[in-house]
């Protein structure tokens, strides 16, 4: 029954999404973490989604998503000239993460409306299957 | 009267079927919302449903005599998909447009729980038969 198979596709974008929201949740945490060196500092992490095709039902029809990698920005951290702080370089350098914070939040909504949007998909192929069992009564 | 308990639910078990194969490819494409590349697809119903029907009604269907024989089922009718048309494509070359497959998917529900419920009259009119009350 390809209504079972439902759960297996929505679930997988379930753990995708939750893996993209961790990732915002860690982005945004660190969003002020301070170094004392350009290399290392924290970078802002991105994951990479990719269609899972499953061959052994029905041609490719199954198709999940799975995170393939989670990416780091390559953009340059932010260099600050702060002397007095701890932190400091010998030339009174500090850098900040490559952290948008409005990117983030962005992201996060876009997460979790996606997240949500499954969630329906298996709450409806619930009922569906719900009342196909109860079929003639 | 003969009835043939075969055909008693006609062509809704197959429409049923079909509802919930369309179900799959449409969650996948919600599922599959945010992914790159990823091309949204759909299944033409009225296609299918249309040859099958023509295969119900068909007088030359073809007949298992020996017990070798394949049966030749109308449910297993090859489920054509096609690619959707988006109309505003994104940069990462996702053409799933959320809101369109959302309401696809509540349609399909839709139809899906109406069919369900033609077979329950279905098996309610032939238990009110069989009883005879």
């Amino acid at each position: 029954m390809s209504l079972l198979g439902n759960f297996d596709i929505a679930g997988s974008a379930l753990s995708a999404q939750s893996i993209r929201l961790n990732t915002v949740a860690s982005n945004l945490a660190n969003a002020e973490t301070v170094s004392s060196t350009a290399e290392g500092t924290y970078r802002a992490r991105q994951p990479e989604f990719e269609t899972v095709f499953n061959d052994s039902l029905h041609n490719r029809q199954n198709m999940g998503v799975r995170v393939r990698q989670v990416l780091e920005s390559t953009a340059a951290p932010t260099q600050q000239y702060h002397p007095e702080h701890p932190m400091a370089d010998d030339k009174g350098y500090i850098y900040l993460p490559n952290v948008n914070a409005i990117e983030e939040m962005a992201n996060m909504m876009s997460a979790s409306r996606s997240y949500q949007s499954n969630v329906e998909v298996m709450n409806t192929s619930k009922q569906l299957l719900m009342r196909t069992l109860s079929l003639g009564q | 009267m003969v009835i043939n308990l075969d055909n008693v639910f006609g062509i809704h078990t197959q429409a049923l079927t079909l509802y919930a194969q369309r179900s799959s490819v449409l969650a996948a494409n919600i599922a599959n919302a945010d992914t790159p590349n990823y091309k949204a697809r759909d299944i033409d119903f009225k296609g299918i449903l249309s040859s099958a029907a023509e295969k119900q009604s068909s007088a030359s269907k073809m007949a298992a005599t020996q017990p070798g024989h394949i049966g030749f089922s109308s449910t297993s009718a090859k489920v054509e998909r096609f690619y959707r048309q988006p109309d505003q494509p994104s940069l990462d070359g996702n053409t799933v447009e959320m809101q369109k497959e959302q309401a696809a998917f509540t349609d399909n529900t839709m139809r899906y729980m109406a069919t369900l419920r033609f077979i329950t009259g279905k098996v309610q009119g032939m238990m009110l038969a069989l009883k005879g009350e």
